[in-house]
């Protein structure tokens, strides 16, 4: 069977120890080098910088958190021992583990190295879609000619480079699909490499909970139990139709996912699907006419933004938060894609006319959604509404002004108040 | 209740009251039809609290009385009766049923009282008149396109029905406009309109009046006050409210300096624009129109999927212009003309392009160009 060491990054075949370096670090598995899908995940990344920047923290259990929420960010492998987990409420934590070292996150700190590991990612395979600042899928499908390697060998590279290089250590799921590879990253945790190969896919999965399923949280899972849906065997005991009835959509992909199905590819440039903009007041009101200076700012935000991108959106979007913490969202769909904050603005004001819900408010947010290219935007005009060409005209020669001399250079009277 | 009727007549009272009742709503009765039987008539009456109307229909009345029915339900029923069926219906007050019988078939379906039942209030109507059902039928089937959906600008969800100044005095005019395209038609004014106040006919209001007025000879009895609007023929009363708001000053976006003129056969053009429109993008369907002397190139780019080109012998005899339109709103507006040539009015490719029939003035049309 096909063993790869992922210390001294020997291929052999054959069990036991490394031939070369006699270390035991050995992942083996028939489909080892045949398998192209791979989920690459930091171990305790946020709790792994903290101890790799400040040595003292090094055989402490560590937990990243705290700030104003008070909850667990990501803890260390030692924290966990004590049953210290991520989003735990930290007096809890403390309780459990009172020795911990609280330590404030470092953002800055976590997005260098998480630029750093992407960039050693890229190297190998320019299909990475990353998923957020410490995990990622990588498609290394056809990559083997030009690195002179299969991809199982480039992705112990990559662990081994990470740990060298950068002193913090990933594991990696390596399968046929995004599912599986994901799935697998966490089966070998920290500093694992874990196979899940074709032949193995219905065996692996059949006594499993379906909560291993991304995007099957608790509310989901209890619904499926409802249906006596615990494992993966009973969903694949469940007709196609019957799921689709009973689930919707999400029923159908149940139905490929129970057989270890995922036809979702790596993609490199996930779509944006929408932008926004809200602030938080420094002191709940109620004021229109502060509100509306608020909703000017905001849909000029999101117009930069969009108009940065190329993008326009369809969809204008309103959130407001009242003192209580209860959220209003008002939508409106436009006829024609728009990127101009004039339009943006005017939309969103018609819908805070529409709100009902008394104030004061202590948070307003403007978004546009389902985004076209900027090509198609913007291109008709409105009849009952002649000033909206003039008004366009105006604000796409503000943008060049702002360009040349600076976004303060000019601004509207409202965005003042 | 008892009576006996044909199930034709039927279908065509029950069918009409089907479309009015509200598909999804949550207060039972109003998913119901009433049904009064008295003397030697029974009236078919259903409502959406916007709109009723009242279908009265002969039939052979055993008992009189009334009930009401799940409209949907009775309409699927009666559908499926064989044609020329006599159809009984008879109300089991007691048991809270309806049993229709026809031939074999017999079914029974659960009512609700006609007390609960929504009667829309009564209103004294300002101005009545007769109009002719082809005159309306042009009103309304020539504007409802220009109908906008835009749930901001509500006052734009009908067509705005009042009096106005024509080229040879008074008319009766309808408009609708959605802020892109805008259609204005003018009608005779009927002896006792000139009074009359200018209403929005809301849209399914517009859908629903269209079954009334398919008969050339019909005359229809109009009736509009402030709120409500009825339109009523000896067998029918649709009695609708109107939408409650102004509807926006549409003289100003109608063009008078326009002066490139574009005179083309309508058929023709139509294809034209529907075959370059083809290729274009979903999103944006734009289509651009190339002026030169006598000759009008169509075009479409579309970088992601393709580009296509037709030109077209047309009059036109003003300086060279590149104008850019939505597909589909040509497509729309050339499918108004019937009898003559289409006569396009140009003025910038920036500016709004008046559309009409030959010079037939009482029908125009106000298109907004496109950035291509």
């Amino acid at each position: 069977m096909p063993a790869l060491c992922r210390d001294c990054l020997t291929s052999f075949d054959g069990p036991g120890r490394c031939p070369a370096c006699g270390r035991p670090r050995v992942t083996r598995h028939e489909e080892l080098h045949s398998l192209t899908i791979a989920h690459m995940d930091c171990d305790a990344f946020f709790a792994s910088v903290e101890k790799r920047d400040n040595p003292d923290l090094a055989d402490k259990p560590v937990i990243v958190g705290g700030g104003r929420r008070g909850v667990v960010s990501t803890c260390c492998y030692l924290a966990r021992i004590k049953g210290v987990r991520s989003a735990m409420p930290m007096f809890q934590a403390l309780k459990l583990c009172p020795d911990a070292e609280v330590v404030k996150p470092r953002f800055d700190a976590y997005v260098a190295a998480s630029k750093a590991i992407r960039a050693m990612m890229d190297e190998l395979t320019p299909v990475v879609e990353p998923l957020s600042l410490d995990e990622a899928f990588m498609d290394l499908t056809g990559t083997e000619k030009l690195h002179g390697a299969p991809p199982a060998v480039m992705l112990a590279r990559l662990t081994k480079r990470m740990k060298d290089e950068l002193g913090l250590t990933g594991s990696i799921g390596l399968s046929h699909n995004k599912f599986l590879a994901k799935v697998a990253s966490d089966l070998d945790k920290p500093r694992g490499f874990s196979v899940i190969g074709k032949a193995e896919t219905r065996s692996f999965l059949a006594d499993k909970p379906v909560r291993l399923i991304w995007g099957i949280g608790p509310v989901a899972q209890q619904s499926l139990a409802k249906a006596g849906i615990h494992t993966f065997d009973d969903l694949t005991r469940w007709d196609r139709r019957d799921l689709h009835a009973r689930f919707g959509s999400t029923g159908e992909r149940l139905w490929h996912l129970a057989r270890g199905e995922d036809a979702r590819r790596v993609s490199s440039h996930t779509p944006v699907k929408g932008l926004s903009n809200e602030t938080t007041f420094g002191e709940d009101t109620s004021d229109p006419d502060i509100l509306d200076g608020h909703i000017w700012r905001m849909a000029e935000k999101v117009s930069s933004r969009a108009k940065a991108k190329d993008k326009a959106g369809r969809v204008v979007t309103l959130k407001l938060k009242r003192a209580d913490h209860s959220l209003i969202s008002k939508r409106l769909s436009l006829r024609h894609p728009t990127q101009i904050a004039d339009t943006i603005y005017r939309t969103a004001r018609d819908l805070f006319d529409q709100v009902n819900e008394p104030g004061p408010y202590r948070l307003l947010g403007v978004g546009i959604s389902q985004l076209a290219h900027a090509d198609s935007a913007d291109l008709e005009g409105d009849l009952l509404d002649p000033g909206a060409e003039a008004r366009a005209r105006a604000e796409r020669a503000t943008d060049k002004i702002r360009a040349r001399f600076g976004d303060d250079a000019i601004v509207k009277g409202r965005a003042l108040r | 209740m008892k009576f006996s009727i044909e199930r034709g007549v039927l279908l065509k009272a029950v069918a009409q009251a089907q479309s009015v009742v509200e598909r999804r709503n949550t207060i039972p009765i109003l998913a119901n039809v009433l049904i009064e039987a008295e003397g030697s008539d029974v009236l078919f009456r259903a409502t959406d609290l916007d709109i009723e109307v009242v279908d009265k229909a002969p039939a052979q009345v055993e008992r009189g009385g009334a009930t009401t029915v799940n409209a949907v339900t009775l309409n699927e029923i009666v559908r499926k009766l064989p044609d020329g069926a006599l159809v009984t219906l008879t109300d089991d007050s007691a048991a809270g049923r309806l049993t229709i019988d026809a031939g074999r078939s017999n079914f029974a379906l659960a009512t609700l009282p006609k007390e609960d039942f929504p009667v829309m209030a009564s209103s004294e109507y300002a101005a009545n008149f007769a109009a002719s059902a082809p005159a309306l039928r042009r009103l309304f089937d020539k504007t409802k396109f220009a109908i906008s959906t835009e749930e901001t600008r509500y006052y734009l969800n009908g067509v705005y029905m009042h009096v106005a100044d024509g080229d040879g005095g008074k008319v009766l005019r309808g408009v609708a406009t959605d802020g892109h395209r805008l259609a204005r038609i003018d009608t005779d004014l009927p002896e006792g309109a000139a009074d009359m106040a200018g209403v929005i006919v809301p849209r399914k209001t517009v859908g629903e009046l269209r079954k009334l007025l398919d008969d050339d000879e019909a005359q229809i009895a109009v009736s509009v006050s402030e709120t409500k609007v009825r339109f009523a023929t000896p067998a029918i009363t649709l009695t609708s409210k109107v939408i409650d708001g102004t509807f926006p000053d549409y003289t100003r976006v109608i063009p008078q300096g326009n002066t490139r003129r574009l005179e083309v056969d309508a058929a023709e053009f139509a294809k034209a624009v529907d075959r370059v429109a083809t290729v274009s993008s979903e999103r944006s369907r734009a289509v651009k129109l190339s002026l030169e002397e006598d000759r009008l190139t169509l075009s479409v780019n579309a970088p992601d999927s393709g580009a296509a080109e037709e030109e077209l012998a047309v009059a036109y005899g003003d300086e060279p212009l590149e104008i850019g339109f939505n597909a589909k709103y040509l497509l729309e507006i050339a499918s108004q003309v019937d009898r003559e040539n289409a006569v396009f009015m140009f003025n910038s490719s920036g500016d709004p392009t008046l559309m009409r029939e030959g010079n037939d003035t009482t029908a125009v049309y106000v298109v907004m160009p496109m950035r291509v």
